[in-house]
């Protein structure tokens, strides 16, 4: 099973403690892989908060091509960052030539545009890119947006440390929101864009269990929006739930426990809001999911939260100290990088609640 | 001798044959009553018996006239097979034998001069049912782990009434950070993924409807099944009209619009809102042909529900003066939904055609939003009263059908805004539970059913050619006849009891498919959980073949 854990803190946080985390369950996870998404960028690329970063894997061929694209589009480079790598004899890790992160300024007719254009334009060049490399898969674009980042690799999540160096800490690579995955391989291929944690305009999503309901759910999404693509995991299928009830049809997150594991419709009788339960119920049945998961996601506003199956069927647990709250599948994993914290205050969610963590740390728990 | 008239009828030209042990019969008489069809007759035999009395042989002969059971042998009065007589004799010296050799529908066709007509389902029999070719086979292990169908709870409804895409929702985000409905959604009725199909109260006895509509009644104050059922074509007895039981019954309108006068008039006075309305366009048993329901069946109660006289009934096989689908579509859904304030969801059954998807796609984009539910009927269907060539000879299977139905939804982003329900033969094997899983597996929300509600209750047809005189009035069980002395064979409690219970046993069936998968509520869609051995089902339904 997969193993997976998130660490939502005031300061900047090295990655090293999301390896941690992650590594201390090391039982629950079969070493084929570690993925991290960082959100609320600090080191070299805090001060550009409000331009986009590109996140790629890739060949020098598949560099050259997603370079080409932006450029084409009118976006210039202004900050790169290669990390050094430390390629030692012995490691087991799948490795890709380029690891690159770079920052692009927008087109200048963009310059002005609403908000919301820019995210559109944003998603928009993710996607061609990632068609274009998808050819002689000269590379994997994970993700090209503002003060997001992230770094996928197949291997054992030690060695993936030790070739990227996360295991030093390091102030230029920093972030206060960190979602990250260990991954267990129940799939025959590995295929690098299956490992979560998976990211669309804003809004990350990891999860481990199974979604019984995957096939409804994907036929469903195909048709809702041009970026639910890709369908690696059963689990991608989550973010795309959750970016379209939040974002697209703008509800607010709490309603997303409604859409995936709707109360039973003897429960919704009794509710005052049942008018608008029994809508979501009907309107959305193709995005419930059924089996036994576990949900981890970060908002646009870095807002942190997690829910779980109707059923409880996959733990987490959330624990916290005055200034970082960490979700963990085990809690083994925050016994690592919490030692000190009150362990009675640790939060268990239980299967009809949504645990989120706010900008100011604050824990709102919404029963569903 | 006599001049041999080898054109007539004799038994042997018959589906049945009479096996008749004049040695075992006490001649009590009770088959030639029980026999509704007047397939066999008192007769009286000449017999000539050889007897010698005194010490040496002095051959004498005795006649005398012996009464026996003989099979009629007109085309009128053949025998059905329906094996009541078998069932009333005390001494087993009777009963119906299927003849292989038989040139019934010659025979018949030549001296009636006239099409063969019967009710039940078709009688070619097929190859095995594709429904059949199918298992369950994607079962939960370890990671994804199967529910316990006893401990845990399941969701086992389906929607009736048009469901709006979620960006259409009129929904505004309220000061508590609430979201709040803003305006009017389309009636939606969560039911149980069941329906009892819709049968008139004209092609069943007044017993047998009455034992339906008390198995619903039960089933939802007394078992929390939230069953409906469909009254056919025909109008509803106006007490249930007042009553609050109009709440289980989905009211039908066919092209005939039997009964609508009546059902219009009552309005004012009803209590509840009907389940629904559904519109009949076609059934599967006879796709492109209307209601038929012979004089014999217009029963006096009939002729007052109906507002007809006693004569055959025939609806005809398209709704009058509304051929193209968009003109239907506005006028029947808005004056039906009007007629109820937009309360009670409108639905529409068509029959399984290859034209089918093409009236869904056209009810999907249906800009008033008011389609509510989408009955697609197979070949397989039952009915009361059709010509045997229609029968047998047209229709199409339900399976691929719902299946492209389902996908066509898909391929547009819409599947569930109009709720699919299938049926057509299904449970004909005796497993509903197991026919509705895999149907709904393939994309349906829910399964209807009407033939296997009167196998309930006792009927004796099959797909072989037994019985099948639903059309005759002289149904020997009492299910689809008005003769006062056939229908009250019906025994009303006990044919609703056993509704009941089967209802009860396929529930927890479902329940037990349910569990293994891991679901708690209805797969709809999840092919994936089907498997086939056929390479050519598992193409043509886009499930995974296996070997
Ligand atoms: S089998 Fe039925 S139809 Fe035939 S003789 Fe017996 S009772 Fe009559
Ligand atoms: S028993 Fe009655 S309902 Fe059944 S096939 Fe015969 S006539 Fe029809």
């Amino acid at each position: 099973m997969c193993r997976i854990g998130a660490i939502k803190s005031r300061n900047y946080v090295h990655p090293s403690q999301a390896l941690l985390l992650m590594q201390s369950q090391q039982k629950g996870h079969d070493n084929s892989g570690f993925a991290m998404v960082m959100h609320d960028l600090g080191g070299i690329f805090e001060g550009y908060k409000h331009l986009p970063t590109l996140s790629l894997a890739c060949t020098d061929e598949g560099l050259k091509i997603a370079e080409d694209i932006l450029h084409a589009a009118g976006f210039q480079r202004v900050l790169q960052w290669v990390p050094e790598t430390n390629d030692q004899p012995g490691l087991d890790i799948i490795t890709m030539p380029n690891y690159v992160f770079e920052t692009f300024d927008y087109p200048k007719h963009y310059k002005k545009a609403e908000k919301r254009e820019k995210e559109e334009l944003l998603l928009d060049m993710r996607l061609k890119i990632r068609l274009a490399l998808e050819k002689d898969e000269t590379g994997f674009v994970y993700s090209f947006w503002p003060d997001v980042l992230t770094l996928k690799e197949i291997g054992d999540p030690r060695d993936i440390g030790t070739y990227f160096n996360l295991w030093d800490v390091d102030k230029r690579f920093m972030a206060k929101v960190i979602t990250a995955q260990c991954r267990q391989n129940t799939n025959y291929d590995i295929v690098r864009y299956a490992a979560h944690p998976f990211f669309l305009q804003g809004y990350t999503a990891l999860a481990n269990g199974e979604n019984t309901f995957y096939l409804k759910n994907v036929e469903f999404q195909q048709k809702l929006h041009r970026g639910y693509i890709g369908f690696e995991s059963d689990s991608q299928c989550f973010l795309y739930t959750l970016h379209y009830a939040h974002r697209e049809l703008g509800w607010p997150l709490s309603y997303f426990k409604h859409v995936i594991t709707p109360l039973p419709f003897e429960d919704i009788e009794q509710r005052d809001d049942k008018d608008s339960l029994l809508s979501i119920r009907q309107s959305l049945a193709h995005l419930e999911i059924n089996g036994p998961n576990t949900i981890i996601g970060v908002l646009p506003d870095n807002t942190l939260f997690t829910c779980c199956d109707a059923k409880k069927l996959r733990p987490i647990v959330v624990g916290r100290s005055d200034d970082m709250v960490v979700f963990s599948s085990e809690v083994c994993g925050i016994n690592e990088i919490m030692p000190d914290r009150d362990w009675e205050t640790d939060i268990y969610p239980h299967e009809r609640e949504i645990v989120a963590i706010d900008e100011n740390l604050e824990v709102h728990r919404w029963r569903q | 001798m006599e001049t041999m008239k080898i054109q007539d009828i004799t038994p042997n030209d018959l589906p049945w044959k009479i096996r008749y042990d004049a040695s075992r019969c006490t001649l009590c008489g009770s088959c030639v009553a029980a026999c509704s069809f007047r397939a066999i007759v008192p007769k009286v035999e000449r017999r000539r018996l050889v007897f010698s009395e005194g010490d040496l042989p002095e051959p004498k002969a005795r006649f005398s006239a012996v009464p026996v059971i003989r099979q009629a042998h007109s085309i009128k009065n053949y025998c059905r097979g329906c094996g009541i007589c078998e069932k009333v004799c005390p001494n087993d010296a009777i009963g119906p034998l299927r003849n292989v050799d038989n040139r019934h529908p010659i025979v018949t066709r030549c001296l009636g001069g006239d099409s063969i007509k019967r009710g039940g389902r078709k009688n070619l029999e097929g190859t095995v049912r594709t429904l059949d070719r199918l298992r369950v086979g994607r079962i939960s292990q370890m990671t994804d782990p199967s529910l316990d169908a006893q401990r845990h709870t399941f969701d086992l409804l389906a929607p009736f009434g048009r469901i709006m895409p979620a960006n259409k929702l009129p929904f505004a985000v309220n000061e508590t950070g609430q979201l709040a409905a803003s305006g009017q959604t389309p009636p939606v009725r969560w039911i149980y993924p069941v329906i009892i199909g819709d049968m008139s109260i004209g092609a069943l006895s007044w017993r047998m409807w009455e034992a339906v509509a008390m198995a619903v009644a039960y089933l939802n104050e007394e078992c929390g099944l939230p069953v409906r059922m469909s009254s056919g074509e025909g109008g509803v007895p106006e007490r249930l009209l007042k009553s609050r039981y109009l709440k289980y019954m989905i009211l039908q309108i066919a092209s005939g619009h039997f009964g609508w006068n009546r059902i219009a008039k009552t309005m004012p006075h009803m209590i509840e809102d009907p389940a629904g309305i559904l519109i009949k366009i076609g059934q599967g048993a006879k796709p492109g042909d209307g209601g038929l329901l012979m004089a014999q069946k217009v029963a006096e109660h009939i002729q007052a529900i109906r507002g007809v006289p006693k004569a055959d009934l025939l609806s005809p096989p398209n709704h009058q003066g509304l051929y193209s689908i968009e003109e239907s579509v506005q006028k029947m859904f808005l004056s039906f939904n009007a007629a109820f304030k937009f309360r009670v969801p409108v639905a529409i059954k068509v029959a399984a055609s290859s034209t089918s998807v093409s009236v869904f796609n056209n009810l999907v984009r249906d800009p008033y939003n008011i389609v509510g539910g989408f009955f697609l009927d197979g070949i397989d269907g039952g009915t009361g009263a059709a010509h045997e060539v229609s029968l047998d000879h047209t229709g199409h299977p339900i399976v691929s059908k719902l299946r492209d139905c389902y996908l066509a939804a898909v391929a547009q982003g819409r599947q569930g805004q109009i709720p699919l329900w299938a049926a057509g033969g299904l449970g004909k094997t005796g497993d509903l539970a197991a026919d509705a899983f895999k149907m709904i597996c393939l994309g349906a929300n829910g399964v209807f059913t009407g033939k296997l509600i009167l196998q309930m209750a006792g009927c004796v047809g099959n797909e072989m050619g037994r019985c099948n005189a639903c059309n005759t009035g002289l149904c020997p069980v009492g299910i689809t006849t008005q003769e006062p002395a056939l229908a009250h064979r019906l025994d009303v409690e006990r044919a609703a009891q056993n509704i009941v219970n089967y209802f009860l046993a396929m529930d927890q069936e479902l329940k037990k498919l349910m569990a293994p998968i891991g679901n708690s509520s209805l797969p709809v869609g999840r092919a994936d959980a089907l498997i086939s051995t056929d390479r050519a089902v598992a193409e043509r339904l886009q499930i995974q073949y296996v070997c």
